[in-house]
């Protein structure tokens, strides 16, 4: 794996994919959802970017809306998602279908409910370069099949024939995997392709992702709530909010030295397998209404270090000064994270 | 009858078997006997007063079934389950049920929509007979209230809560019958990481508080570790290792528990470290075989990673660990009679880091990947 992800900030490896000043809005009958509020990203080639954050905070919003699959009443507002320099926001779905598939795939958090059950596994797995590629129909089933034996489905010649209901689950999410992989995307989006798994089986997949990620130096964007899995896989982490970016960074440096109030709470809030702690800090109160968001941040309602300015400053992310690493927070008091953080950890 | 007399453990289930018929009705006919998925198949388990016993496995190893046979909710197929002693019936009265309650995973579809709290508290309140009548809503209030929820709750329906707020109505519920013993189904699973923290402080109060006995029922670990002082591992429908939690976490001895420990991703992995455990095979390898398909012997050799010969023909019993007999593993190689370390890395096995090297030889550990400064960074 490509361990130095200096490509980030425009090395070696180069931008590829770019999300710039994201707005998702859905439109309801108690006014507009603003799902994405002004999110920017990028990813490099061979780069895994974990995005971090609640059910409601806007990561697969952000995810779908960069694949063009947002649901029907949701809409791209503002802002651009640049492929290689192009626009993907204005592109007709046939012109986006075209970068589906030999740009970008997505895995899915439900295998079950995203594959096609009455069609067989090879032929799914198939599907994507007979369209995509011009594969003949012999030739994409042995695409097929190589597929299957690199994502690791035993006895590949049978299961080719199966159905997805005759696949256990770490199974059916291994053939989502090959599936996404059968056009040789540059990118994969993963929406949350573990969280339905058990824990020694999410453990095989986690591994399988890393392996492909060296071999073929493809890029994920991995959307899950669990920051240990982040810490597994990826080198960078985005932590979401209320629809907002709130930290971005190293992995390491995130999670173990949060620089955001949220992430602290975050980290804080989950038992540790390491250490047993006499009380869990929770979050207090409740994720934010998207309608009409809380004024200045939007984690100040919840923010034990919150001041005044907290209630009415803009808060875009920043970038730390000092930092080797391109390390951001929008947090206005994120000197305070430090002093928790210190005083929070029981050092070993 | 003589509740609490101290000496024997409170819940006691000898050899619990539950088994479901698949299948269609008529293959079962010609057979002359229905396909039984065993899902329970010969499980002892003591439940002592005031403990909080954790159950964990992977999906399937029948974990949650066993959970809702010592609640009663479901009948055992075979063995039997004591309460203080005494042999509950396969349906129990009223006040033996009273004594196990649950607490269900989705808050979402375990309450009723269309009951207000206070009148879901004040119909069980009065079938059970609780209280006097005229002190049901006093009593419901008060309930609220030791799960952290306010009087005005009592007015609101479940769908005017949060996930968490939910999962607090329902441990009220539970708690409404002042129950014994508290069965708790992943209560935290389908909640958010910052709710989470809030469900686990509240049923460790709650345990201190009113000198709960806790089963809990969860695939997270950490949340295990967290909350409860002895673990179960179930695999397949058996338990192939209990013991005291931080012994058990520290040194697990059955090669299952191995695997799940190091299947569990971590916060604080050290870059180098994640660089060699990438390099590694999966903790633990395949998925589970079916229920309806029990491997012959030992039941986990088709993914063990030190199975041997006998491990295909002989099924490993659940003894006590010599050395320490609060700790027990249904694995041959168990208690480092015999060769613990797949084949190809005796070496490293036998040169531990510390001083203190143990005498049986173990294979990767999750407590070892954290040593020393466990927080350094590069």
């Amino acid at each position: 794996m490509s361990g130095d992800w200096a490509g980030g900030a425009g090395g070696a490896g180069g931008r590829l994919l770019e999300v710039r000043d994201l707005h998702v809005q859905i439109p309801t009958r108690r006014g507009t959802v603003r799902a994405v509020d002004g999110v920017s990203l990028e990813v490099a080639g061979g780069e895994a970017l974990g995005l971090v954050g609640e059910s409601g905070s806007g990561k697969s919003m952000t995810l779908r809306a960069i694949l063009g699959v947002l649901p029907s009443e949701a809409k791209v507002t503002a802002g651009q998602i640049l492929l290689d320099g192009v626009d993907l926001v204005p592109l007709s779905s046939s012109d986006l279908n075209k970068i589906r598939g030999p740009k970008m795939s997505m895995i899915f958090q439900e295998p079950m409910s995203a594959l096609n059950p009455v069609m067989r596994v090879g032929q799914q797995i198939a599907e994507g370069p007979r369209v995509h590629l011009g594969y003949s129909r012999a030739r994409a089933a042995e695409r097929a099949l190589e597929l299957m034996r690199r994502v690791g489905i035993p006895d590949p010649e049978r299961r080719f024939r199966a159905y997805p209901h005759e696949f256990s689950g770490g199974m059916r999410q291994r053939v989502m995997i090959a599936i996404a992989l059968s056009c040789d995307p540059e990118f994969i989006l993963c929406d949350e392709p573990t969280t339905a798994l058990d824990v020694t089986i999410q453990d095989q997949i986690l591994r399988l992702l890393a392996r492909l990620c060296a071999e073929s130096g493809v890029s994920l964007i991995f959307v899950t709530h669990d920051l240990p899995v982040v810490a597994q896989l990826c080198q960078r982490v985005a932590v979401m909010y209320g629809g907002q970016l709130v930290e971005t960074g190293d992995v390491r440096d995130v999670l173990l030295e949060p620089r955001h109030p949220y992430t602290l709470g975050l980290v804080r809030s989950a038992p540790d397998i390491e250490e047993v702690r006499e009380s869990l800090v929770p979050i207090p109160g409740s994720p934010p209404s998207l309608v009409s968001p809380p004024s200045g941040c939007r984690f100040h309602p919840r923010c034990a270090f919150a001041e005044e300015d907290c209630t009415v400053l803009p808060t875009p992310l920043r970038e730390l000064a000092g930092r080797p690493r391109a390390r951001s927070t929008a947090c206005l008091h994120y000197e305070r994270c430090e002093d928790a953080a210190g005083a929070g950890r029981a050092v070993p | 009858m003589t509740a609490g007399a101290g000496t024997g453990p409170l819940l006691s289930a000898e050899d619990i078997a539950v088994y479901f018929p698949v299948g269609s009705q008529l293959a079962a006919a010609v057979r002359h006997q229905p396909r039984m998925l065993h899902a329970v198949d010969g499980v002892d388990l003591d439940l002592a007063k005031g403990e909080a016993l954790a159950l964990v496995g992977e999906s399937g190893s029948g974990k949650s079934t066993l959970a809702l046979t010592l609640a009663g909710l479901r009948g055992a197929d075979r063995g039997q389950i004591k309460l203080d002693g005494r042999v509950l019936r396969a349906n129990r009265s009223r006040a033996d049920q009273r004594r196990i309650q649950m607490v269900f995973q989705d808050p979402y579809s375990s309450l009723n929509p269309r009951l207000t709290v206070g009148g879901m508290l004040a119909e069980l309140l009065k079938v059970h007979h609780i209280v006097p009548r005229g002190e049901v809503t006093a009593y419901s209030a008060e309930l609220l209230r030791l799960v952290g929820l306010g009087e005005d709750a009592l007015r609101a329906q479940p769908r005017q809560f949060s996930g968490g707020q939910r999962q607090r109505v329902a441990i009220a519920r539970a708690l409404a019958l002042r129950p014994d013993i508290l069965v708790a189904d992943e209560p935290v699973s389908a909640l958010d990481v910052s709710v989470q923290a809030t469900i686990l402080n509240l049923l460790r109060d709650l345990r201190a508080e009113l000198g709960l006995t806790l089963l809990l029922i969860s695939h997270n670990l950490a949340v295990v570790r967290h909350l409860c002082d002895r673990v179960a591992v179930m695999y397949l429908g058996r338990i192939v290792e209990i013991g005291p939690a931080a012994a058990l976490f520290a040194n697990p001895r059955h090669p299952y528990t191995r695997g799940l420990l190091a299947a569990i991703p971590r916060l604080t992995v050290a870059p180098d470290q994640a660089e060699k455990e990438a390099e590694e095979g999966p903790a633990v390898a395949g998925d589970m075989p079916s229920a309806l398909r029990i491997p012959a012997g030992c039941r986990f050799r088709t993914r063990c990673p030190i199975a041997q010969d006998i491990c295909a023909t002989q099924d490993p019993a659940l003894l006590h660990d010599p050395a320490d007999p609060a700790r027990q593993a249904a694995c041959h190689f168990a208690f480092g009679t015999a060769p613990l370390v797949p084949a190809a890395a005796p070496a490293a096995a036998a040169a531990p880091d510390g001083p203190d090297g143990p005498d049986v030889p173990r294979q990767r550990q999750p407590g070892q990947r954290q040593t020393g400064p466990g927080l350094r960074k590069e």
